[in-house]
This record gives C-alpha cells, sequence and structure tokens, in this order.
C-alpha cells in the first residue's frame, strides 16, 4: 500500500488536497463566512469589492459567504443520498446473492426496468408526483442510483457466494443475515469503496442539475446549482461570478474523478 | 432459423417488453398523485358536483387497466390527451419542439461522433505518451464538468466576448436552415463537448483491450503495418463496443439536453419538461417523459442489435 501511495500521481495528490479543502470549508463554514448564510447584506448585485470580495447576488446576499454555505449544503445532500443508495443497493445485492432463484430474479428484473429510463427523466417525473423537497430529492436520487450500486454489488458477490467459507457457514447453520453481513459484505468491501467515490460525483451531479433546473434544494438555502440559477443573467454582462459555484462544482467532481481514476489504475495491476 | 436473426429477434421483443413496462409505470407513477388529475385541474374550490362531471367527461370512472389501454391506443395514434394547466391538447405542445430537439441532438451527435472516435482511436495508438496522457486528463476534466458550467462558460466566450453567437437560442417556425444552424451551433457545441469525454475514453478502452489480443500480435509478428493492425484487424471487432459507447451516450445526451435548453431558452422538449414539473402539469410530464424514455430504449435497442449483427464470431456457427 505504501509503494502505491509514494508512487501516486500528482492528478490524484491533487484530488486529496481538493477534497481536504472542501471538508474544511463545509464544516467550519460558519467561521470562515464572512457573512451569514440568508441575510441580505447590500444592494443588489455589487461587483467585486474590498467589503464583499465576490460582490453579493440578485437579492443582495454575499455571494462568497453563500459560496461557502453552499458546500455544506449541496455536500451533506450528496453524501447523504450516495450512502442512502449504497445502503440500499448493496442490502438489495447481498440479499439476492444470498437467496439466489426466484428472489434473484425478481430484484434483477425490476432494476432492469428502472435503470432503461434515464435518471434525470425519472427523477423529473418523481419530484411532479411527489412534490419537490430536500427530503425528496434525496430519497428519489438515491431509490435511482442504489439500481447501479445494486448491478455492481450483485456482480461482486455472486463470485462470494460460491467460495467454501460462505457454504461452511450455511452447513454449521447460519442464519441468512449473518451470511449477508458477516460472510459476504466483508469481502465485497474493497471493490465497493471505488465505486462510492464514482457514484458519489454523479449523484453530486444530478442533485446540483436539479438544483440548477430550480427543483432541487429550495431558497433561500444556499446551494452551488440553485446559485448558478439565481445569478445566471450576470453572464451576460461579462460578469464571471454565475460561473464561480459551478466551478466548485466541477472541482470537486474533477478531483473525486482523479482519485478514482487512480485507484482503478492501481486496483487493475496494470504497470506503465 | 439463423442463429444471428433469432438472437436479433429476441432482443427486439425484449425492447418492445420493456417498452411496455415502462410505458405502464409512466401511467401507474401518476396514480399516486394525491387526489387525481380531475382534482388537479379543478384546484381546491371545486364543487363535488363539477368534480363528478370533469371525472366522467375524462373517463376516470373506468378502471385503471382500460384507461391505460385508452391512454396507449392514443399515443399510438398521436393523442396524447390534455394538459392539466392550459387545457391544450398536448399532441399541438409536442410538435415542434420534438422536431427541435431532435435537429439539436442530431448536429450535437454529427460532430461529436466522429470526433469522440478519431481521438479515442489516436490516444489508443499512442498510448502512455503524452499525446494519451493529456487527452486523458483533458476527457476527465470534461467528464466532471456540470451541463451549465460549460454552457455559460462557451456564452461567455463565444457570445459576451466575442459576439459570434447569441446566448439565446429561440428557435422559431420561420428561420432559414443558416439561421437554425447558426442559433443551434452553440447548444449543439455544448452537448459535444459533455458526450465526446465519455465516447473517447470508451472507444481507446475497448480499441486497447482488443490490441493486448493474440491475434492481433500475430498480425504485428507477420509485419504488418500499425496501420493494417488497426484498421484490417482490430477495428471490426471494436465496430460492436463503439456502436454501444455511441448509443450509450445519445442516453447522456437526453438528459444533457434538457439542461442545455434551460441554459438557452432554446424551445424544446426538455425545456416545456422542466417548465411542466414546476408547474406539476401532470400529463405533459407522463407525454415527455414517456418520449425521452422511449428514444433511450430505442437506441440501446438499435445498438445492441447492431452489436449482434457486426459480431463477426456469430456469423459463424460452431
Amino acid at each position: 500500500m505504501t509503494r502505491h501511495l509514494r508512487k501516486m500521481p500528482l492528478t490524484a495528490l491533487f484530488g486529496f488536497a481538493v477534497i481536504f479543502t472542501y471538508a474544511c470549508v463545509a464544516i467550519f463554514a460558519p467561521l470562515i463566512a464572512p457573512y451569514p448564510e440568508t441575510a441580505i447584506v447590500g444592494p443588489e448585485y455589487m461587483p467585486w469589492s474590498d467589503e464583499f470580495l465576490l460582490g453579493t447576488d440578485s437579492l443582495g446576499r454575499d455571494m462568497l459567504s453563500r459560496l461557502i454555505y453552499a458546500a455544506r449544503n449541496t455536500l451533506g445532500i450528496a453524501i447523504a443520498t450516495t450512502l442512502i443508495a449504497f445502503i440500499l443497493g448493496c442490502s438489495a445485492a447481498l440479499f439476492a446473492a444470498t437467496m439466489q432463484g426466484w428472489v434473484d430474479q425478481v430484484i434483477s428484473r425490476i432494476v432492469d426496468v428502472m435503470m432503461s429510463i434515464p435518471t434525470l427523466i425519472t427523477s423529473l417525473l418523481l419530484l411532479t408526483i411527489f412534490g419537490t423537497s430536500v427530503l425528496n430529492l434525496i430519497l428519489i436520487i438515491a431509490l435511482l442510483y442504489s439500481t447501479v450500486v445494486f448491478r455492481i454489488a450483485r456482480a461482486v458477490a455472486m463470485g462470494i457466494v460460491v467460495m467454501d467459507y460462505v457454504e461452511a457457514a450455511r452447513i454449521r447453520g447460519e442464519g441468512m443475515f449473518w451470511i449477508m453481513f458477516r460472510e459476504v459484505l466483508p469481502n465485497a468491501a474493497t471493490p465497493l469503496v471505488a465505486e462510492f467515490g464514482l457514484r458519489f460525483t454523479f449523484v453530486f451531479l444530478t442533485v446540483s442539475a436539479l438544483s440548477f433546473l430550480g427543483l432541487g434544494v429550495q431558497p433561500p438555502l444556499a446551494d452551488w446549482g440553485a446559485m448558478v440559477r439565481e445569478n445566471a443573467s450576470l453572464i451576460t454582462f461579462g460578469d464571471l461570478t454565475p460561473l464561480l459555484p459551478a466551478g466548485a462544482i466541477a472541482l470537486l467532481t474533477l478531483a473525486v474523478n482523479f482519485i478514482v481514476d487512480w485507484m482503478l489504475h492501481v486496483a487493475s495491476g496494470l504497470k506503465d | 432459423m439463423h442463429a444471428v436473426l433469432k438472437m436479433v429477434v429476441q432482443r427486439v421483443a425484449l425492447g418492445v417488453l420493456t417498452l411496455l413496462v415502462v410505458s405502464a409505470l409512466v401511467f401507474i407513477s401518476v396514480e399516486f398523485l394525491p387526489g387525481d388529475v380531475a382534482e388537479q385541474i379543478l384546484g381546491q374550490s371545486a364543487t363535488p358536483e363539477t368534480l363528478a362531471a370533469l371525472r366522467d367527461q375524462l373517463g376516470l370512472n373506468t378502471p385503471p387497466v382500460e384507461r391505460y389501454f385508452d391512454w396507449l391506443g392514443g399515443i399510438l395514434q398521436g393523442d396524447f390527451g390534455q394538459s392539466v394547466i392550459s387545457q391544450r391538447p398536448i399532441t399541438e405542445l409536442l410538435a415542434q419542439r420534438l422536431g427541435n430537439t431532435l435537429s439539436l441532438a442530431l448536429l450535437a451527435t454529427l460532430i461529436s461522433v466522429p470526433l469522440a472516435v478519431g481521438l479515442g482511436i489516436l490516444a489508443a495508438l499512442k498510448r502512455n505518451t503524452w499525446v494519451d496522457r493529456t487527452i486523458n486528463i483533458g476527457t476527465l476534466t470534461a467528464i466532471s464538468f456540470p451541463e451549465y458550467f460549460v454552457a455559460y462558460g462557451l456564452i461567455l466566450i463565444f457570445s459576451v466576448k466575442l459576439g459570434w453567437f447569441p446566448s439565446i437560442s429561440i428557435v422559431s417556425g420561420t428561420v432559414t436552415f443558416a439561421e437554425r444552424i447558426h442559433l443551434t451551433l452553440l447548444p449543439a457545441l455544448t452537448l459535444t463537448m459533455i458526450v465526446t469525454a465519455h465516447m473517447m475514453r470508451m472507444t481507446r478502452a475497448s480499441i486497447i483491450n482488443l490490441l493486448a489480443l493474440p491475434y492481433v500480435e500475430m498480425a504485428r509478428l507477420k509485419g504488418a503495418s500499425q496501420r493494417r493492425v488497426v484498421v484490417v484487424h482490430a477495428l471490426p471487432n471494436a465496430i460492436a463496443p463503439i456502436v454501444n459507447v455511441i448509443a450509450l451516450n445519445i442516453a447522456y445526451m437526453i438528459a444533457g439536453v434538457v439542461i442545455v435548453e434551460v441554459v438557452f431558452v432554446y424551445p424544446g422538449l426538455g425545456q416545456l419538461l422542466v417548465d411542466s414539473v414546476a408547474k406539476r402539469d401532470v400529463t405533459v410530464v407522463q407525454a415527455a417523459c414517456l418520449i425521452f424514455a422511449s428514444a433511450f430504449i430505442i437506441f440501446n435497442l438499435v445498438a445492441d442489435v447492431i452489436s449482434i449483427v457486426s459480431n463477426p464470431r456469430l456469423l459463424h456457427r460452431k
């Protein structure tokens, strides 16, 4: 492992640095931000100045403070969603792999159908029906992404349930839950960790896309996607400010992708 | 029956089945609404009499299964029912927008597919050189960018700073072909940037996989030139994965098109969908989702059929 860490490429190092910075900003948001999240502190659309480092937004709230607080909201929602998607997807996959037979068939066919529609389209349909709120957003996106997790986790688990030690546990008379969580899960954990990073970027982009469309995080909460939408008209005046929240999203996704790329490269065992 | 034909028929049957199941799901989802469509149309203040009358008029008193087949039958004849909010026939709303979205997606496909396949082959041939690394980092960066970041970035450069293209692409029925291209080019370029990266990475990966196979090694040992090895030996086997990659990315494009249309105020199906979700215009959302989902399923079906047909191993019986 240390051998891999020492040979870590610059891109992956850059990725870890970015993630560390984001985590600090999100955790210490109230200490770093010069103004509160939703307070109106000046006139609308102020240019960059000493008082407002990145100017003010369409309602006169401080851009920089909102960017910092949005790290909390956007990342919090994305992490929660990815976690729920993993818990759902992995449980279903372990269940399907342990039980096999018709249980596996039924769950797999349901997942096939869910995966045959693009995620954004299904989430739009479900948001229309259940209404737009942060909780609905988290649950809907988590459900939709759990299908992909299911596929991958099932493939991994299928390779494990045929192992001798699982057979031994069955013969010992262990219950289904013991086999699922004590025998199969620990051995499936490693490949699933890299997958977590990859899924996180997709969830993160989908959540911010929905917020950008005005269907995700609702005002006055700060969210990077929603901030782009709120201030988009500034672009036509040649002002860069609306690109900053979008850039914040892009930078984090890039960082995670660099790390996942490196992890997959290490895992594939290619030497070059 | 010939093995290939049998596989194609099986795949098409599966595709049709998926379409039916998805249409049923889209239909059922609306049944979960609090209240029903009649309450949505009339709102809170409706009297029980008017509600009952409207339910009768919309046929909501018939059992769901019967209504589903009526709805599906209507759609097959081009009748999507009417909007809950504006009461206008949905077909009228869809007609022109569908054409606009298709022309946008077509333009983006025409630019991105040759670009991605070309770059992918180039990266595979120059594997582990600076060309490959540059392309790799470039594509990872492009994948990481949200669609609206790319879109606003292009607007800032090409329409605000350079003034080459308009920042808003309102395409009406009267524009000429040249004007349409001019208006559509910036949104199409945004879509191109989004999908090219994915397609290119997957093309590169599938060609690299092939180049490691013994028969390619054999061709090299025979003394065939690098170009001959790639074009004659590797490419025919790479067609199936590449076609799959292209179809998969048309799917990415479906998601991308929704956001790109909103950014450019382009009058397409995606914008209609987002507007209808915001207004909770259930029947329009239903129709738009069904169209997007069907397009997605049909593209995947076509890709699978092409990859079955193009697989040289299936043409020879064992």
